[in-house]
Protein backbone atom coordinates (compact mmCIF):
# COMPACT_ATOMS: atom_id res chain seq x y z
CA UNK A 1 0.00 0.00 0.00
CA UNK A 2 1.26 3.01 -1.16
CA UNK A 3 0.00 5.71 1.45
CA UNK A 4 1.62 8.96 -0.01
CA UNK A 5 -0.78 8.41 -2.68
CA UNK A 6 -4.49 9.01 -1.23
CA UNK A 7 -6.84 11.47 0.01
CA UNK A 8 -5.34 13.53 3.07
CA UNK A 9 -8.12 14.56 5.27
CA UNK A 10 -7.36 17.51 8.55
CA UNK A 11 -8.01 16.45 11.66
CA UNK A 12 -8.85 18.33 14.82
CA UNK A 13 -5.52 16.49 15.87
CA UNK A 14 -3.05 18.06 13.77
CA UNK A 15 -2.26 15.28 12.43
CA UNK A 16 -3.94 14.26 8.97
CA UNK A 17 -5.67 11.22 8.29
CA UNK A 18 -4.23 9.39 5.16
CA UNK A 19 -6.31 7.43 2.95
CA UNK A 20 -5.27 4.68 0.37
CA UNK A 21 -8.25 5.15 -1.91
CA UNK A 22 -9.32 2.13 -4.04
CA UNK A 23 -8.42 1.68 -7.92
CA UNK A 24 -10.75 0.51 -10.25
CA UNK A 25 -9.72 -2.94 -9.84
CA UNK A 26 -10.67 -3.25 -6.07
CA UNK A 27 -14.01 -1.50 -7.19
CA UNK A 28 -14.71 -3.69 -9.48
CA UNK A 29 -13.76 -6.86 -7.65
CA UNK A 30 -16.07 -5.46 -4.76
CA UNK A 31 -19.21 -5.16 -7.32
CA UNK A 32 -18.75 -8.93 -8.53
CA UNK A 33 -18.86 -10.21 -5.56
CA UNK A 34 -21.99 -8.35 -4.79
CA UNK A 35 -23.59 -8.94 -7.95
CA UNK A 36 -22.94 -12.68 -7.25
CA UNK A 37 -24.55 -12.71 -4.04
CA UNK A 38 -27.36 -10.52 -5.17
CA UNK A 39 -28.03 -12.44 -8.07
CA UNK A 40 -28.16 -16.01 -6.20
CA UNK A 41 -30.18 -15.09 -3.51
CA UNK A 42 -32.95 -13.35 -6.29
CA UNK A 43 -32.80 -16.35 -8.39
CA UNK A 44 -32.98 -18.33 -5.14
CA UNK A 45 -35.80 -16.67 -3.86
CA UNK A 46 -37.49 -16.80 -7.24
CA UNK A 47 -37.06 -20.83 -7.65
CA UNK A 48 -38.44 -21.63 -4.31
CA UNK A 49 -40.69 -18.64 -4.45
CA UNK A 50 -42.47 -20.03 -7.82
CA UNK A 51 -42.36 -23.65 -7.06
CA UNK A 52 -44.16 -23.20 -3.85
CA UNK A 53 -46.63 -20.77 -5.55
CA UNK A 54 -46.68 -23.53 -8.77
CA UNK A 55 -47.33 -26.09 -6.02
CA UNK A 56 -44.85 -28.66 -9.07
CA UNK A 57 -41.49 -28.44 -9.74
CA UNK A 58 -42.15 -25.74 -12.63
CA UNK A 59 -40.57 -22.41 -12.05
CA UNK A 60 -42.03 -20.84 -15.35
CA UNK A 61 -44.68 -18.29 -14.94
CA UNK A 62 -48.48 -19.20 -15.02
CA UNK A 63 -50.36 -18.85 -18.19
CA UNK A 64 -52.51 -16.40 -16.68
CA UNK A 65 -50.68 -14.83 -13.22
CA UNK A 66 -52.33 -14.11 -10.30
CA UNK A 67 -51.85 -11.14 -7.74
CA UNK A 68 -49.76 -13.62 -5.72
CA UNK A 69 -47.04 -14.21 -8.53
CA UNK A 70 -46.01 -10.55 -8.35
CA UNK A 71 -46.17 -9.91 -5.11
CA UNK A 72 -44.65 -13.02 -3.62
CA UNK A 73 -42.33 -13.99 -6.45
CA UNK A 74 -41.51 -11.06 -9.04
CA UNK A 75 -41.38 -8.46 -6.64
CA UNK A 76 -39.37 -9.47 -3.85
CA UNK A 77 -36.79 -11.44 -6.22
CA UNK A 78 -36.51 -7.49 -7.66
CA UNK A 79 -36.53 -5.83 -4.65
CA UNK A 80 -33.80 -8.15 -3.53
CA UNK A 81 -31.56 -7.42 -7.21
CA UNK A 82 -32.11 -3.69 -7.20
CA UNK A 83 -32.07 -2.39 -3.74
CA UNK A 84 -29.60 -4.68 -2.38
CA UNK A 85 -27.03 -1.75 -2.66
CA UNK A 86 -28.65 0.95 -1.14
CA UNK A 87 -30.23 -1.10 1.60
CA UNK A 88 -26.54 -2.95 2.57
CA UNK A 89 -25.05 0.83 2.34
CA UNK A 90 -27.61 2.47 4.27
CA UNK A 91 -27.63 -0.05 7.11
CA UNK A 92 -24.22 -0.76 7.22
CA UNK A 93 -22.90 3.12 6.50
CA UNK A 94 -21.21 2.28 3.54
CA UNK A 95 -20.23 -1.48 3.80
CA UNK A 96 -21.68 -4.64 1.78
CA UNK A 97 -20.68 -7.90 1.67
CA UNK A 98 -18.54 -7.43 -1.35
CA UNK A 99 -17.18 -4.24 -0.25
CA UNK A 100 -15.77 -6.25 3.31
CA UNK A 101 -14.03 -9.24 1.24
CA UNK A 102 -12.81 -6.72 -1.10
CA UNK A 103 -11.15 -4.52 1.39
CA UNK A 104 -12.56 -1.56 0.82
CA UNK A 105 -15.43 0.96 2.47
CA UNK A 106 -17.19 4.38 1.27
CA UNK A 107 -16.11 7.69 3.20
CA UNK A 108 -17.31 10.83 2.85
CA UNK A 109 -14.50 13.15 1.89
CA UNK A 110 -14.22 14.28 5.23
CA UNK A 111 -12.82 11.16 5.85
CA UNK A 112 -15.88 9.69 8.01
CA UNK A 113 -19.17 7.77 7.27
CA UNK A 114 -21.09 9.15 4.71
CA UNK A 115 -24.33 10.17 5.16
CA UNK A 116 -27.94 8.68 4.73
CA UNK A 117 -28.65 11.14 2.10
CA UNK A 118 -25.20 10.98 0.49
CA UNK A 119 -25.59 7.26 0.07
CA UNK A 120 -29.01 7.32 -1.64
CA UNK A 121 -27.89 9.61 -4.00
CA UNK A 122 -24.72 7.14 -4.99
CA UNK A 123 -27.07 4.51 -5.41
CA UNK A 124 -29.68 6.72 -8.14
CA UNK A 125 -26.43 7.48 -9.90
CA UNK A 126 -26.06 4.21 -10.70
CA UNK A 127 -28.64 4.67 -13.48
CA UNK A 128 -26.05 6.87 -15.09
CA UNK A 129 -23.35 5.09 -14.46
CA UNK A 130 -24.62 1.80 -16.02
CA UNK A 131 -25.03 3.09 -18.75
CA UNK A 132 -25.02 2.12 -21.71
CA UNK A 133 -23.67 -1.58 -20.46
CA UNK A 134 -22.20 -3.35 -17.69
CA UNK A 135 -21.54 0.06 -16.11
CA UNK A 136 -19.21 1.39 -18.37
CA UNK A 137 -19.73 5.33 -17.58
CA UNK A 138 -18.77 4.19 -14.00
CA UNK A 139 -16.12 2.22 -14.99
CA UNK A 140 -14.38 4.50 -16.85
CA UNK A 141 -15.09 7.87 -15.03
CA UNK A 142 -13.02 5.83 -12.29
CA UNK A 143 -10.08 4.99 -14.46
CA UNK A 144 -10.11 8.87 -14.97
CA UNK A 145 -11.16 10.85 -12.64
CA UNK A 146 -8.57 11.91 -9.58
CA UNK A 147 -9.64 9.89 -6.74
CA UNK A 148 -11.04 6.52 -8.52
CA UNK A 149 -14.55 7.88 -8.41
CA UNK A 150 -17.57 7.02 -10.27
CA UNK A 151 -20.38 9.61 -11.23
CA UNK A 152 -22.72 8.82 -8.18
CA UNK A 153 -19.64 8.74 -6.07
CA UNK A 154 -19.06 12.53 -7.47
CA UNK A 155 -22.46 13.81 -6.64
CA UNK A 156 -23.05 11.99 -3.46
CA UNK A 157 -19.08 13.29 -2.01
CA UNK A 158 -17.96 9.96 -1.20
CA UNK A 159 -15.18 7.80 -2.01
CA UNK A 160 -13.69 4.24 -1.62
CA UNK A 161 -10.50 3.55 0.52
CA UNK A 162 -8.91 0.92 1.51
CA UNK A 163 -9.60 -0.51 4.74
CA UNK A 164 -6.39 -2.78 5.93
CA UNK A 165 -7.38 -5.63 8.89
CA UNK A 166 -3.52 -6.35 9.40
CA UNK A 167 -2.06 -7.71 12.49
CA UNK A 168 -0.40 -5.30 15.00
CA UNK A 169 3.41 -5.48 14.22
CA UNK A 170 4.55 -8.39 17.02
CA UNK A 171 8.14 -9.02 17.92
CA UNK A 172 8.31 -6.48 20.76
CA UNK A 173 6.81 -7.29 23.71
CA UNK A 174 4.29 -5.38 25.59
CA UNK A 175 6.35 -5.79 28.95
CA UNK A 176 7.78 -2.33 30.57
CA UNK A 177 11.52 -1.51 29.29
CA UNK A 178 13.97 -3.74 30.51
CA UNK A 179 15.89 -1.92 33.54
CA UNK A 180 19.35 -1.35 31.75
CA UNK A 181 17.27 0.50 28.63
CA UNK A 182 16.08 4.18 28.25
CA UNK A 183 12.87 5.22 27.71
CA UNK A 184 11.82 7.70 24.99
CA UNK A 185 11.37 10.61 26.83
CA UNK A 186 14.64 10.11 29.27
CA UNK A 187 16.47 9.42 25.41
CA UNK A 188 15.50 12.59 23.97
CA UNK A 189 16.02 14.71 26.80
CA UNK A 190 19.64 13.59 26.99
CA UNK A 191 19.88 13.77 23.19
CA UNK A 192 18.56 17.31 23.19
CA UNK A 193 21.31 18.20 26.48
CA UNK A 194 24.07 16.63 24.54
CA UNK A 195 23.45 18.31 21.44
CA UNK A 196 23.13 21.74 23.50
CA UNK A 197 26.08 21.18 25.78
CA UNK A 198 28.20 23.40 24.54
CA UNK A 199 26.11 26.38 24.37
CA UNK A 200 24.66 25.93 28.15
CA UNK A 201 25.95 27.51 30.90
CA UNK A 202 28.76 25.21 32.95
CA UNK A 203 26.47 25.19 36.08
CA UNK A 204 22.96 24.75 34.43
CA UNK A 205 24.28 21.96 32.04
CA UNK A 206 25.86 20.20 35.56
CA UNK A 207 22.71 20.92 37.16
CA UNK A 208 20.69 18.88 34.55
CA UNK A 209 22.93 16.36 34.19
CA UNK A 210 23.47 15.22 37.79
CA UNK A 211 19.32 14.94 37.69
CA UNK A 212 19.16 12.68 35.13
CA UNK A 213 21.81 10.77 36.10
CA UNK A 214 20.57 10.58 39.55
CA UNK A 215 17.33 9.60 38.60
CA UNK A 216 18.74 6.68 36.02
CA UNK A 217 21.90 5.57 37.93
CA UNK A 218 23.84 5.98 41.12
CA UNK A 219 26.62 7.96 39.58
CA UNK A 220 25.09 11.69 39.83
CA UNK A 221 27.50 13.01 42.71
CA UNK A 222 30.25 14.68 40.02
CA UNK A 223 30.80 17.82 39.79
CA UNK A 224 33.28 17.36 36.77
CA UNK A 225 32.00 18.55 33.75
CA UNK A 226 33.87 16.20 31.39
CA UNK A 227 32.87 13.14 33.54
CA UNK A 228 29.48 14.40 33.52
CA UNK A 229 29.44 14.30 29.57
CA UNK A 230 30.89 10.95 29.74
CA UNK A 231 28.60 9.43 31.92
CA UNK A 232 25.55 10.47 29.56
CA UNK A 233 26.88 9.57 26.73
CA UNK A 234 27.17 6.08 27.79
CA UNK A 235 24.21 6.56 29.35
CA UNK A 236 22.53 7.29 25.91
CA UNK A 237 23.89 4.32 24.18
CA UNK A 238 21.83 2.13 26.61
CA UNK A 239 19.28 2.80 23.88
CA UNK A 240 21.00 0.35 21.65
CA UNK A 241 19.13 -3.12 21.95
CA UNK B 1 24.59 10.00 21.54
CA UNK B 2 23.91 9.85 18.29
CA UNK B 3 20.36 10.87 16.10
CA UNK B 4 20.75 7.17 14.94
CA UNK B 5 20.98 5.65 18.54
CA UNK B 6 18.12 7.82 19.71
CA UNK B 7 15.61 7.50 16.54
CA UNK B 8 16.03 3.47 17.70
CA UNK B 9 15.18 4.24 21.63
CA UNK B 10 12.27 6.09 19.81
CA UNK B 11 11.13 2.97 17.51
CA UNK B 12 12.09 0.57 20.17
CA UNK B 13 9.16 2.86 22.43
CA UNK B 14 6.65 3.18 20.05
CA UNK B 15 6.38 -0.35 18.89
CA UNK B 16 6.08 -1.16 22.66
CA UNK B 17 2.51 0.27 21.91
CA UNK B 18 1.15 -1.99 19.26
CA UNK B 19 -0.91 -3.84 22.15
CA UNK B 20 -2.61 -0.17 22.83
CA UNK B 21 -2.53 -0.06 18.93
CA UNK B 22 -4.53 -3.31 19.12
CA UNK B 23 -6.78 -2.01 21.69
CA UNK B 24 -7.86 0.85 20.29
CA UNK B 25 -8.62 -0.59 16.89
CA UNK B 26 -10.56 -3.42 18.67
CA UNK B 27 -12.73 -0.66 20.20
CA UNK B 28 -13.17 1.27 16.81
CA UNK B 29 -14.36 -2.13 15.34
CA UNK B 30 -16.94 -2.75 18.32
CA UNK B 31 -17.97 0.85 18.28
CA UNK B 32 -17.81 1.50 14.18
CA UNK B 33 -21.40 -0.07 13.57
CA UNK B 34 -23.51 0.28 16.48
CA UNK B 35 -24.47 3.33 18.84
CA UNK B 36 -23.72 2.34 22.27
CA UNK B 37 -24.73 4.74 25.71
CA UNK B 38 -21.43 3.80 28.13
CA UNK B 39 -19.82 7.27 28.01
CA UNK B 40 -16.43 5.78 29.17
CA UNK B 41 -16.73 3.45 25.83
CA UNK B 42 -17.14 7.04 24.10
CA UNK B 43 -14.09 9.22 26.06
CA UNK B 44 -12.14 5.85 25.57
CA UNK B 45 -12.57 6.07 21.89
CA UNK B 46 -11.50 9.78 22.03
CA UNK B 47 -8.54 9.04 23.95
CA UNK B 48 -7.81 6.24 21.66
CA UNK B 49 -8.39 8.54 18.31
CA UNK B 50 -5.89 10.90 20.11
CA UNK B 51 -3.20 8.34 21.18
CA UNK B 52 -3.14 6.89 17.68
CA UNK B 53 -2.57 10.44 16.30
CA UNK B 54 0.46 11.05 17.95
CA UNK B 55 1.74 7.74 16.97
CA UNK B 56 0.99 8.07 13.62
CA UNK B 57 3.11 11.48 13.85
CA UNK B 58 5.68 9.44 15.40
CA UNK B 59 5.48 6.38 13.14
CA UNK B 60 5.55 8.61 9.51
CA UNK B 61 8.96 10.12 10.56
CA UNK B 62 10.41 7.14 12.61
CA UNK B 63 8.81 4.15 10.30
CA UNK B 64 7.39 5.32 6.90
CA UNK B 65 7.98 2.11 5.03
CA UNK B 66 7.07 -0.50 7.82
CA UNK B 67 3.98 -2.18 8.33
CA UNK B 68 3.74 -0.56 11.82
CA UNK B 69 2.63 2.32 9.69
CA UNK B 70 0.18 0.96 7.62
CA UNK B 71 -1.56 -0.88 10.68
CA UNK B 72 -1.46 2.24 12.75
CA UNK B 73 -2.69 4.31 9.21
CA UNK B 74 -5.17 2.42 8.98
CA UNK B 75 -6.64 1.85 12.97
CA UNK B 76 -6.55 5.99 13.32
CA UNK B 77 -8.45 6.27 9.31
CA UNK B 78 -10.85 3.81 10.89
CA UNK B 79 -10.98 6.24 14.08
CA UNK B 80 -11.48 9.03 12.41
CA UNK B 81 -14.54 7.61 10.64
CA UNK B 82 -15.62 6.52 13.47
CA UNK B 83 -15.81 9.24 15.76
CA UNK B 84 -17.02 11.49 12.59
CA UNK B 85 -20.03 9.65 11.90
CA UNK B 86 -22.67 11.78 12.26
CA UNK B 87 -25.68 10.90 14.43
CA UNK B 88 -29.23 9.72 12.39
CA UNK B 89 -32.28 9.30 14.50
CA UNK B 90 -34.69 7.77 11.62
CA UNK B 91 -37.90 9.52 12.95
CA UNK B 92 -36.78 12.94 13.39
CA UNK B 93 -34.39 13.06 10.23
CA UNK B 94 -37.81 12.19 8.23
CA UNK B 95 -39.42 15.04 10.24
CA UNK B 96 -36.64 17.12 9.61
CA UNK B 97 -36.64 16.59 5.62
CA UNK B 98 -40.23 17.12 5.27
CA UNK B 99 -40.53 19.97 7.77
CA UNK B 100 -37.66 21.70 6.92
CA UNK B 101 -35.34 20.77 4.26
CA UNK B 102 -37.44 19.83 1.03
CA UNK B 103 -39.53 22.75 1.82
CA UNK B 104 -36.40 25.00 1.40
CA UNK B 105 -35.30 22.63 -1.65
CA UNK B 106 -38.60 23.76 -3.09
CA UNK B 107 -38.01 27.17 -2.43
CA UNK B 108 -34.26 26.81 -3.90
CA UNK B 109 -35.82 24.99 -7.05
CA UNK B 110 -38.77 27.79 -7.76
CA UNK B 111 -37.47 29.24 -10.69
CA UNK B 112 -36.12 25.95 -12.40
CA UNK B 113 -39.82 24.29 -11.15
CA UNK B 114 -41.33 27.27 -13.33
CA UNK B 115 -39.04 27.08 -16.15
CA UNK B 116 -39.58 22.79 -16.22
CA UNK B 117 -43.27 23.51 -16.18
CA UNK B 118 -43.35 25.95 -18.87
CA UNK B 119 -40.99 23.59 -20.96
CA UNK B 120 -43.34 20.97 -19.99
CA UNK B 121 -46.51 22.92 -20.90
CA UNK B 122 -45.37 24.00 -24.40
CA UNK B 123 -43.88 20.51 -25.36
CA UNK B 124 -47.28 19.03 -24.60
CA UNK B 125 -48.73 22.26 -26.51
CA UNK B 126 -46.21 21.38 -29.43
CA UNK B 127 -47.09 17.63 -29.48
CA UNK B 128 -51.12 18.25 -29.71
CA UNK B 129 -50.46 20.48 -32.76
CA UNK B 130 -48.08 18.03 -34.38
CA UNK B 131 -50.13 15.18 -34.33
CA UNK B 132 -53.76 17.33 -34.29
CA UNK B 133 -52.37 18.75 -37.82
CA UNK B 134 -50.26 16.01 -39.10
CA UNK B 135 -52.02 12.73 -37.67
CA UNK B 136 -49.53 10.33 -39.16
CA UNK B 137 -46.92 12.15 -36.68
CA UNK B 138 -48.14 9.85 -33.87
CA UNK B 139 -46.28 6.97 -35.09
CA UNK B 140 -43.40 9.03 -33.56
CA UNK B 141 -44.82 8.39 -30.19
CA UNK B 142 -46.71 5.53 -30.09
CA UNK B 143 -46.61 1.88 -30.77
CA UNK B 144 -48.48 0.28 -33.54
CA UNK B 145 -50.43 -1.59 -30.99
CA UNK B 146 -51.78 1.70 -29.26
CA UNK B 147 -52.73 3.37 -32.83
CA UNK B 148 -54.39 0.37 -33.84
CA UNK B 149 -56.79 0.16 -30.72
CA UNK B 150 -57.67 3.91 -30.89
CA UNK B 151 -58.04 3.71 -34.48
CA UNK B 152 -60.96 0.58 -33.83
CA UNK B 153 -62.44 3.06 -31.52
CA UNK B 154 -61.32 1.84 -28.25
CA UNK B 155 -58.95 2.97 -25.60
CA UNK B 156 -56.06 0.90 -24.73
CA UNK B 157 -56.95 1.51 -20.89
CA UNK B 158 -60.26 -0.06 -21.31
CA UNK B 159 -60.52 -4.05 -19.84
CA UNK B 160 -57.14 -3.21 -18.23
CA UNK B 161 -58.10 -4.94 -15.02
CA UNK B 162 -59.41 -7.61 -16.82
CA UNK B 163 -55.96 -8.33 -18.12
CA UNK B 164 -53.24 -6.76 -14.91
CA UNK B 165 -54.88 -6.71 -11.50
CA UNK B 166 -54.53 -3.96 -9.41
CA UNK B 167 -51.88 -4.28 -7.31
CA UNK B 168 -49.88 -5.46 -9.78
CA UNK B 169 -50.90 -2.53 -11.96
CA UNK B 170 -50.30 -0.45 -9.31
CA UNK B 171 -46.73 -1.94 -8.86
CA UNK B 172 -45.90 -1.59 -12.10
CA UNK B 173 -46.29 2.07 -12.73
CA UNK B 174 -45.36 3.55 -9.77
CA UNK B 175 -42.24 1.53 -10.66
CA UNK B 176 -41.85 2.98 -13.93
CA UNK B 177 -42.56 6.52 -12.77
CA UNK B 178 -40.43 6.43 -10.23
CA UNK B 179 -37.35 5.17 -12.66
CA UNK B 180 -38.78 8.07 -14.95
CA UNK B 181 -38.42 10.23 -12.41
CA UNK B 182 -35.32 9.41 -10.99
CA UNK B 183 -33.71 9.65 -14.96
CA UNK B 184 -34.94 13.19 -15.43
CA UNK B 185 -33.15 13.98 -12.29
CA UNK B 186 -29.99 12.01 -12.99
CA UNK B 187 -29.87 12.86 -16.70
CA UNK B 188 -29.32 17.06 -15.41
CA UNK B 189 -25.60 14.94 -15.57
CA UNK B 190 -25.52 15.97 -19.37
CA UNK B 191 -25.54 19.79 -18.38
CA UNK B 192 -28.78 19.50 -18.09
CA UNK B 193 -29.79 18.29 -21.08
CA UNK B 194 -30.30 14.65 -20.48
CA UNK B 195 -33.24 16.42 -18.37
CA UNK B 196 -34.28 18.64 -20.86
CA UNK B 197 -35.21 15.72 -23.47
CA UNK B 198 -37.03 13.93 -20.45
CA UNK B 199 -38.87 16.51 -20.15
CA UNK B 200 -39.40 17.69 -23.41
CA UNK B 201 -40.03 13.92 -24.57
CA UNK B 202 -42.54 13.16 -22.26
CA UNK B 203 -44.50 16.55 -23.11
CA UNK B 204 -44.87 16.01 -26.91
CA UNK B 205 -46.21 12.42 -26.10
CA UNK B 206 -48.56 13.20 -23.54
CA UNK B 207 -50.03 16.34 -26.07
CA UNK B 208 -49.81 13.95 -29.45
CA UNK B 209 -52.06 11.16 -27.95
CA UNK B 210 -54.35 13.78 -26.65
CA UNK B 211 -54.74 15.32 -29.63
CA UNK B 212 -54.71 11.72 -31.23
CA UNK B 213 -57.26 10.63 -29.23
CA UNK B 214 -59.15 14.02 -29.53
CA UNK B 215 -59.40 12.82 -33.29
CA UNK B 216 -60.98 9.57 -32.72
CA UNK B 217 -63.70 10.90 -30.58
CA UNK B 218 -61.60 9.28 -27.07
CA UNK B 219 -60.26 12.49 -25.96
CA UNK B 220 -63.02 12.68 -23.13
CA UNK B 221 -62.27 9.11 -22.22
CA UNK B 222 -58.42 9.66 -21.84
CA UNK B 223 -59.19 13.23 -19.76
CA UNK B 224 -61.52 10.83 -17.26
CA UNK B 225 -58.93 8.31 -16.96
CA UNK B 226 -55.84 10.57 -16.43
CA UNK B 227 -56.95 13.16 -14.24
CA UNK B 228 -56.95 11.13 -10.97
CA UNK B 229 -53.80 10.02 -10.68
CA UNK B 230 -52.40 12.52 -13.90
CA UNK B 231 -52.16 15.99 -11.59
CA UNK B 232 -49.65 14.79 -9.11
CA UNK B 233 -47.83 12.73 -11.88
CA UNK B 234 -47.59 15.00 -14.40
CA UNK B 235 -46.60 17.28 -11.71
CA UNK B 236 -43.98 15.49 -10.40
CA UNK B 237 -42.21 14.81 -13.81
CA UNK B 238 -41.57 18.72 -13.69
CA UNK B 239 -40.53 18.86 -10.38
CA UNK B 240 -38.08 15.89 -11.22
CA UNK B 241 -37.07 18.04 -14.49
CA UNK B 242 -36.17 21.32 -12.29
CA UNK B 243 -34.16 19.22 -10.24
CA UNK B 244 -32.39 17.76 -12.76
CA UNK B 245 -31.91 21.08 -14.40
CA UNK B 246 -30.53 22.85 -11.48
CA UNK B 247 -27.77 19.39 -11.34
CA UNK B 248 -27.11 20.76 -14.97
CA UNK B 249 -26.94 24.10 -13.75
CA UNK B 250 -24.69 23.85 -11.25
CA UNK B 251 -22.28 22.17 -13.88
CA UNK B 252 -23.15 25.15 -16.58
CA UNK B 253 -22.26 27.55 -14.03
CA UNK B 254 -20.63 26.71 -10.55
CA UNK B 255 -19.93 29.89 -9.56
CA UNK B 256 -16.80 30.21 -7.05
CA UNK B 257 -16.73 26.44 -6.22
CA UNK B 258 -15.23 23.69 -8.41
CA UNK B 259 -17.91 22.25 -10.84
CA UNK B 260 -17.05 19.12 -8.97
CA UNK B 261 -18.66 20.54 -5.20
CA UNK B 262 -21.37 22.82 -7.02
CA UNK B 263 -22.16 19.29 -8.66
CA UNK B 264 -22.16 17.42 -5.49
CA UNK B 265 -24.18 20.07 -3.64
CA UNK B 266 -27.14 20.76 -6.53
CA UNK B 267 -27.28 16.59 -6.79
CA UNK B 268 -27.45 16.27 -2.84
CA UNK B 269 -29.97 18.90 -2.43
CA UNK B 270 -32.24 18.85 -5.20
CA UNK B 271 -31.83 14.86 -4.41
CA UNK B 272 -34.16 15.37 -0.86
CA UNK B 273 -36.93 16.81 -3.73
CA UNK B 274 -36.56 13.30 -5.78
CA UNK B 275 -36.84 11.66 -2.46
CA UNK B 276 -40.58 13.30 -2.19
CA UNK B 277 -41.20 13.22 -5.43
CA UNK B 278 -40.57 9.26 -5.29
CA UNK B 279 -43.05 9.04 -2.34
CA UNK B 280 -45.78 11.13 -4.03
CA UNK B 281 -45.61 9.13 -6.78
CA UNK B 282 -46.24 5.82 -4.85
CA UNK B 283 -49.37 7.15 -4.13
CA UNK B 284 -49.80 8.07 -7.69
CA UNK B 285 -49.47 4.34 -9.08
CA UNK B 286 -52.31 3.10 -6.47
CA UNK B 287 -54.51 5.67 -7.47
CA UNK B 288 -53.84 4.64 -11.75
CA UNK B 289 -53.64 0.99 -10.48
CA UNK B 290 -57.00 0.79 -8.11
CA UNK B 291 -59.07 4.12 -9.49
CA UNK B 292 -58.17 5.34 -13.47
CA UNK B 293 -58.57 2.01 -14.60
CA UNK B 294 -62.43 1.27 -12.92
CA UNK B 295 -65.33 2.45 -14.53
CA UNK B 296 -67.09 2.27 -11.23
CA UNK B 297 -66.08 5.74 -10.40
CA UNK B 298 -67.15 8.93 -12.04
CA UNK B 299 -65.71 11.79 -13.91
CA UNK B 300 -66.35 13.93 -10.35
CA UNK B 301 -65.62 11.81 -8.22
CA UNK B 302 -61.87 11.40 -10.51
CA UNK B 303 -61.80 14.92 -10.67
CA UNK B 304 -61.67 15.15 -6.63
CA UNK B 305 -59.42 12.45 -5.66
CA UNK B 306 -56.65 14.07 -8.53
CA UNK B 307 -57.37 17.96 -7.11
CA UNK B 308 -57.62 16.81 -3.45
CA UNK B 309 -54.00 14.92 -4.31
CA UNK B 310 -52.85 17.48 -5.79
CA UNK B 311 -53.60 19.82 -3.21
CA UNK B 312 -52.36 17.13 -0.90
CA UNK B 313 -48.36 17.42 -3.04
CA UNK B 314 -48.92 21.30 -2.38
CA UNK B 315 -49.00 21.13 1.58
CA UNK B 316 -46.85 18.52 1.59
CA UNK B 317 -43.92 20.26 -0.40
CA UNK B 318 -44.41 23.17 1.43
CA UNK B 319 -43.93 21.56 4.52
CA UNK B 320 -47.56 23.01 6.03
CA UNK B 321 -48.25 19.31 6.41
CA UNK B 322 -45.68 19.76 9.85
CA UNK B 323 -46.48 23.65 10.08
CA UNK B 324 -47.53 23.10 13.78
CA UNK B 325 -44.82 21.34 14.84
CA UNK B 326 -41.99 24.09 13.28
CA UNK B 327 -43.87 26.64 15.88
CA UNK B 328 -41.96 29.85 13.71
CA UNK B 329 -38.90 27.95 12.89
CA UNK B 330 -37.64 29.77 10.05
CA UNK B 331 -36.99 27.49 6.85
CA UNK B 332 -33.13 27.19 6.49
CA UNK B 333 -32.11 28.10 3.14
CA UNK B 334 -29.78 25.53 1.34
CA UNK B 335 -26.50 26.14 0.51
CA UNK B 336 -26.56 27.59 -2.77
CA UNK B 337 -24.74 25.66 -5.17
Amino acid sequence: MDLEQGLVVDSVTGVDVALPIAGPGARSFAFIIDWHIRTIVSVAWYVVAALLHNGSLHITAPLTPDSAWFVYVIAPAAAIYFLYHPVWEVATRGHTPGKRMAGVQIISRQGGAPGVGSLLARNVFRLVDSFPIAYAVGHVTTMVTQNHVRIGDLAAGTLLVYVHDSAPPTGYSAEPLATNQLDATTAEVISELLQRWETLDSAARRRMAQKILAAETTDGDNNDDAILKTRLESLASRGRR
Amino acid sequence: MSESSRDHALKVTLLRRSQLWKKAADRTRRLVGKKTDDAADAISMADDYRMLAHDVAKVRRLLPDSRSREYLEAAYAQAHATLHRPAWHPGYALLNLFRDEIPAVVSWLRPHIVWATALFILTVIAGYAMVHTYPDLIALFASPELIATVERGQLWTEGLLNVVPSSVLSLQILTNNIVVSLFAYCAGFLFGLGTLYILGLNGLMLGAVFAFTSLHGLGDDLFTFVVAHGCVEISVMCLSGAAGAAVGEALIRPGAATRAESFQRAALQSGKLILACAVLLVGSGLIEGYVSPNPVFALWTRIVIGVSYWAFMIVLLNGWLFAARRRGRAIPAPAAP
